[in-house]
């Protein structure tokens, strides 16, 4: 029976890796960066790891049923049989392999992945900081170093590994661009990270991937990958811009809006972000590198007016 | 008076809504108006709407599925269509407004009011039966939790025509649950139906744990219970000890939204994710409370049509007991984008994936019980095989799911619509079709219509396919769930694939109605009768009365010799129901109106609390109150079955069996 089995396997297996090979124009099957990378490595083992057993599965169930079916009376019929110590042995065992080795890779990865672990690049090349900001329904960027802000658009340099502060003004949402890999939630009075960064210029599509409401469907962004000195060229265009961000017009823009258009503003207030956060806080916010909550002395902490 | 209610909340303007109203009328009319015509309205009174009779409420809770199956399918259909059209700057039919209610909708619907009533129409109609019981533990009970689900039901329909329902997906996080975001009444209508309908599934999980653990059949030990009742018993004390918690993460939405209190508002010191984190230690057994019964029934069909018993028993009952305990402790896995470390991923991702692994003896185990097996191909079997091809495909994209590293990417795709779509029509709705299929001549006592069967099966198998593996596809290129509209062109042709495939599952469900429609026509020909009792030459117990059985089930209760007790009797020629003529009068309970009035008056109070009607909601209140205290100072309510009343059904049963023996 085995020799039959085999070949049959063999060429499953091929179907699926041409089926998942040919997935390659598919967002995330298609990274642009370090994490999307190795996301998509880690979903390829896992489906090779499992076909191990889906694919025999699927084959013996068409097999068995078509051998044992009623009509066909010279398959052997053992009418009492029901208990076999090899094959109960076999079927524990061979499952309980496979998800070790997954649990291994799983656990791993848990650590190697981490959205708030700092990218190996960062060693060597200066990390941009960007904070996002979910708001109804957009997304508002702001780039601290920089001290300006955009809405439904960021740019960064290729290379460069990029350090995602994320929080929400309003409902949860996920920050999500497919092709450079994790996403992670945007939750009002907490502040979450992810580092990604992009090898390959492009213009790559970012979404909320958490349902927020009725504007939810158009609450995209574009994320801009460059070259350095396009970054560059970039930011001087942001800062050109005539448009301010403070306390005094943010309520404005954290109004709810539908289909926002992509906006400029050539300085933001410092300590937005932080004043966003600890506004459903109580006025503190969580001090990155200690753990520990601070009090936000910011105006926007007082700015508790979108209701 | 009217509270928040006023006639600008009855959507005259939405003509989707004006005729499914205006075709509601009309079929509601139409059914009343034949029940007058023909004088039933005193048999449905008396025999069915204030049954206690197990079977009778397996059968209602069946019927409720199949029109919430309608309901929900109408929903999805309409979802399909929406994003057939809805791309590159087409708004489609359906604005967010309208199309948010209609996703939300459906998941609520086929979740609580198809699956859930299906499953427990299908434990009450086998479970007493299969354990050679007359009755469950609480038949009153068994009634409440009917009508409780039931008036859920009604609830959830009612904010189709007055009012509007919960925008805010199937499980209504915070904080666009919250009155603050959503303050309109949809998500009170979510709140009150799903929490009344909670009433009902945790008292049926009481009932049956109670009636499995204490009324099993002489000499039925807990390693002699057919499958089917092992998986019912799982199931139960899943219900038991997830429903609570869902209680308490919508009560505790409710009080915010009721009472301005703040567990889960952005301010206030309110964190939503303490609801994530409730309603999913909720929601992820609710999947194995769906499941295990469904496994139960393939075991018992694969058994019966493979003409041999189940391989592994011993193993089958501690995979199940093992996925009970598993499947309390992998809840995480539906939040790991929130920022929780590494560790806690690790723990809850390699705790899923551990689920697998006695998932995957249970499909060796239909497997090896097809092994040297004469299978023969009835259409309940088709649903076996697909389902076992279809599961494990399932199962494997779950445990990519699993993953947490590969889920960051993965999550709230479509890719995981596609993934619990794959397990709960391959997995669930498959079992629950191929279950209702095998038990139904003994419901019944007709078979159901083999050919329309099979071309039900056809449809909703191919149907399947072609609907939810674009699906999987448009995860893979970032598409999220519950989006109105898009416009990628590579989407697009796969939504047009995926509406295809919603068509061909439509015409999977016109084939099953057909399917009843022609056995019920064709009913009293001499090939679809079940004279005998055991149509199926099966092996549990419920076989060895006749069908449908009398009302009381069993004349002598039979005692239990081994595993499979009606096979083993058959075997060695015991008929247990040629008991002779030593009947004993048979003690059992009559009906009562009670659950009937209960359900209407929780209804009465969830309308009204959902519309700020104050007094009316207390007059609801007054009612279910004094209803219970009416129905606990009744002492009337058992009887006793005279011997000569036994003696008479039991003689036309065994004339039954030999005119069939004689046909043969």
């Amino acid at each position: 029976m085995k020799k039959k089995i085999l070949p049959r396997l063999s060429n499953l297996l091929c179907l699926s890796s041409a089926f998942l090979l040919a997935g390659c124009d598919w967002d995330t099957l298609n990274p642009k960066g370090v994490i999307g990378i190795q996301e998509k490595s880690l979903i390829l083992t896992a489906t090779y790891a499992m076909l191990l057993v889906v694919v025999p599965v699927i084959v013996l169930t068409l097999l068995f049923a078509w051998q044992y079916r009623q009509s066909n009376t010279n398959a052997e019929y053992l009418p009492k049989w029901s208990h076999s110590n090899k094959i109960e042995v076999v079927i524990w065992v061979v499952p309980s392999l496979i998800i070790l080795f997954l649990a291994v890779l799983t656990y791993q990865t848990c650590i190697s992945l981490d959205p708030y672990r700092p990218l190996d690049e960062e060693a060597n090349v200066k990390p941009i900081h960007v904070d996002v900001v979910a708001l109804d329904w957009k997304w508002l960027f702001v780039y601290p170093d920089e001290g300006i802000a955009t809405v439904n658009q960021i740019a960064f340099p290729v290379n460069t590994p990029v350090e995602f502060r994320i929080t929400s003004d309003s409902v949860m949402n996920s920050f999500f661009i497919p092709q450079l890999g994790s996403m992670v939630y945007a939750m009002a009075g907490m502040q979450t990270q992810i580092h990604l960064s992009a090898n390959e210029v492009g213009n790559y599509a970012g979404e909320s991937a958490n349902f927020s409401g009725r504007g939810f469907s158009d609450m995209r962004f574009r994320a801009l990958a460059m070259s350095n000195d396009d970054y560059a060229a970039w930011v001087q265009k942001v800062k050109a811009s005539s448009e301010q961000l403070d306390s005094s017009n943010y309520p404005k823009l954290a109004a709810p809006s539908e289909a926002n258009p992509v906006e400029y503003f050539s300085h933001a207030e410092p300590g937005l972000f932080d004043g966003i956060v600890a506004k459903y806080n109580n006025g503190m916010v969580m001090d990155k590198s200690t753990g520990k909550m601070l009090h936000v002395q910011s105006a926007m902490s007082d700015m508790n007016m979108k209701e | 008076m009217l509270g928040k209610l006023s006639w600008s909340d009855i959507p005259f303007d939405v003509p989707i809504l004006v005729g499914t109203f205006a075709g509601a009328a009309i079929a509601g009319l139409a059914v009343f108006g034949l029940i007058t015509y023909y004088g039933k309205w005193g048999y449905l009174w008396k025999e069915w709407l204030t049954s206690v009779d197990h079977k009778r409420l397996g059968v209602m809770y069946i019927v409720l599925a199949l029109v919430a199956l309608f309901r929900g399918f109408a929903d999805a259909i309409m979802m399909r269509s929406q994003l057939a059209l809805a791309y590159a700057g087409n708004p489609g039919y359906l604005p967010p407004h309208h199309y948010d209610q209609i996703f939300s909708a459906h998941g609520t619907i086929m979740i609580f009011f198809m699956a859930m009533a299906f499953m427990t129409g299908l434990w009450n109609v086998i479970v007493p039966l299969q354990i050679g019981a007359r009755d469950v533990a609480f038949p009153f009970l068994n009634s409440l939790s009917f009508w409780m689900t039931t008036v859920s039901f009604v609830l959830i329909n009612i904010s189709l025509f007055i009012g509007e329902f919960s925008q805010c997906g199937w499980l209504a996080y915070p904080p666009l649950s919250e009155s603050q975001f959503s303050p309109g009444v949809g998500v009170d209508y979510y709140i009150w139906a799903v929490q009344l309908s909670g009433v009902g599934t945790l008292l049926t999980a009481v009932n049956f744990f109670t009636t499995i653990v204490k009324m099993r059949a002489p000499g039925m030990t807990f390693m002699k219970m057919p499958v089917f009742t092992w998986t019912v018993l799982c199931s139960a004390v899943l219900v038991m000890v997830a429903f609570p918690i869902l209680t308490v993460a919508l009560g505790l939405l409710g009080l915010d939204r009721y009472l301005g209190m703040h567990f889960f508002t952005n301010d206030g010191g309110g964190n939503q994710m303490l609801y994530l984190s409730l309603i999913w230690a909720w929601g992820h057994p609710e999947v194995y409370i769906l499941v295990l019964p469904a496994f139960g029934a393939f075991s018992e069909v694969t058994q019966t049509f493979s003409r041999k018993p189940l391989f592994g028993y011993n193993t089958m009952v501690y995979a199940t007991c093992s996925i009970m305990v598993l499947s309390l402790i992998v809840w995480a896995h539906h939040f790991f984008t929130m920022g929780a470390g590494p560790n806690v991923n690790a723990f809850f991702g390699i705790m899923t994936m551990v689920i697998a692994i006695p998932t995957g003896v249970k499909i060796f185990n239909w497997l090896f019980t097809m092994y040297k097996g004469r299978v023969e191909y009835h259409a309940i079997m088709y649903w076996v095989v697909g389902f076992m091809i279809t599961f494990s495909i399932g199962g494997m994209t779950g445990v990519m799911l699993a993953i947490p590293a590969a889920d960051f990417v993965l999550h709230n795709s479509l890719f995981v619509i596609a993934h619990f779509h794959n397990v709960i029509i391959g997995g669930v709705y498959f079992g629950y079709v191929a279950a209702m299929n095998f038990w139904f001549p003994k419901a019944f006592g007709f078979k159901l219509n083999e050919a329309w069967g099979k071309r039900a099966f056809w449809f909703w198998f191919v149907g399947f396919y072609f609907a939810f593996m674009p699906l999987y596809v448009l995860g893979f290129m970032g598409m999220t769930r519950r989006m109105n509209h898009y416009d990628n062109p590579d989407w697009y042709p796969w939504m047009l694939v995926a509406a295809f495939g919603a068509t061909l599952i439509a015409c999977g469900v016109v084939c099953q109605l057909t399917q009843l429609y022609v056995s019920i026509r064709d009913r009293n020909l001499a090939e679809n009768r079940d004279l005998t009792g055991d149509p199926w030459n099966a092996r549990t117990l419920e076989w060895s009365t006749s069908s449908p059985p009398p009302f009381y089930n069993f004349a002598v209760v039979p005692t239990v010799h081994d595993l499979d007790a009606f096979a083993h009797d058959k075997e060695a020629g015991i008929d247990t129901r040629a008991a002779g003529s030593d009947y004993q009068a048979i003690h059992m309970p009559k009906n009562t109106s009670a659950g009937f009035f209960i359900g209407m008056f929780s209804l009465v109070l969830g309308f009204a609390a959902i519309w700020y009607i104050w007094w009316l909601a207390a007059l609801g209140l007054i009612g279910v109150i004094a209803t219970v205290i009416a129905r606990s100072s009744d002492n009337d309510i058992d009887y006793y079955v005279p011997v000569s009343e036994v003696a008479r059904i039991e003689n036309e049963h065994t004339r039954n069996l030999m005119a069939a023996q004689a046909a043969e």
